[in-house]
């Protein structure tokens, strides 16, 4: 049940990874000037937010455990399952960014759900 | 041609590379991981050894080279097309991951496989064609 575990990390570390690159990136405000030098500082910016390093290492550990449940799983499975991270990020956008879902996305949402249920139970 | 043909050319373009780059990219880390051995059966003290044989694969930086190509082909075209235009357009990427591991790593897939995918790719069709943003800008 390995790969399960990895699963968990790749949708939960990845989708937190993203959510605290998001909030980190509000705090910076939004990047209008897109000239090289204007980008450096933006990125320079975003490094003195704790939140973006916790979102960079959650991300880091996302890339490594799909790397490992590659290598147990076919990638043909593994890239569909991770669609659930649609599903994590609708609900990490409402606890913690604040954000609302409209009820076309929870609609959305549940068909990823149910897809990758298919996937996983056509896997043997 | 007019600057709109231009665009739309442009925007056919960056969505042609994402949708080509970010599946080959996973499926040329498949690849490679499947060299380095079951994560199924890794020993803790194996780590470091298995880090190495990672790095050293070269699937695993055409893998992640490819990503990097898909990324900024993403990030590219978000700063002229909307994020509800481009996530839709770049669902069909779960089936173009599914065929390449089908005719190019020859793996197996179930009928009912297939149909979780198709459902999938439609669930990320109609959560990406919803409006990117419901909070105010600060």
């Amino acid at each position: 049940m390995r790969e399960a575990l990895f699963l968990f990390l790749v949708v939960a570390a990845g989708t937190g990874g993203e959510l605290c690159v998001t909030r980190a990136m509000k705090h910076v405000g939004e990047v209008k000037d897109f000239r090289p030098l204007a980008v450096v500082r933006v990125i320079v910016r975003a490094m003195k937010v704790p939140w973006m390093w916790v979102g960079v290492a959650m991300m880091a550990l996302a890339f490594f455990s799909l790397l490992a449940m590659l290598s147990i799983e076919n990638v043909s499975f593994v890239v569909p399952v991770t669609a659930l991270s649609y599903a994590a990020g609708a609900l990490g956008g409402v606890f913690f960014l604040g954000e609302r879902v409209s009820t076309r996305r929870w609609v959305g949402v549940l068909l990823v759900c149910i897809g990758v249920t298919l996937v996983w139970l056509g896997k043997r | 041609m007019t600057s709109s043909a231009g665009l739309h050319l442009k925007t056919y373009c960056m969505i042609l590379i994402m949708v080509v780059f970010g599946p080959l990219g996973n499926v040329m880390l498949g690849k490679g991981m499947k060299n380095v051995g079951s994560a199924a059966i890794w020993a803790p003290s194996e780590l470091p050894h298995i880090f190495m044989r990672i790095f050293a694969s070269g699937y695993i930086w055409l893998g992640v080279a490819s990503l990097l190509t898909f990324f900024v082909a993403y990030m590219l075209i978000l700063s002229w097309a909307d994020f509800s235009y481009v996530q839709p357009a770049s669902s069909v990427a779960y089936l173009i991951v599914a065929l390449l591991g089908y005719f190019y790593l020859g793996e197996k897939i179930a009928p009912l496989h297939w149909a979780g995918i198709g459902v999938i790719c439609l669930g990320v069709f109609v959560v990406g064609n919803t409006p990117p943003r419901t909070t105010e800008a600060r």
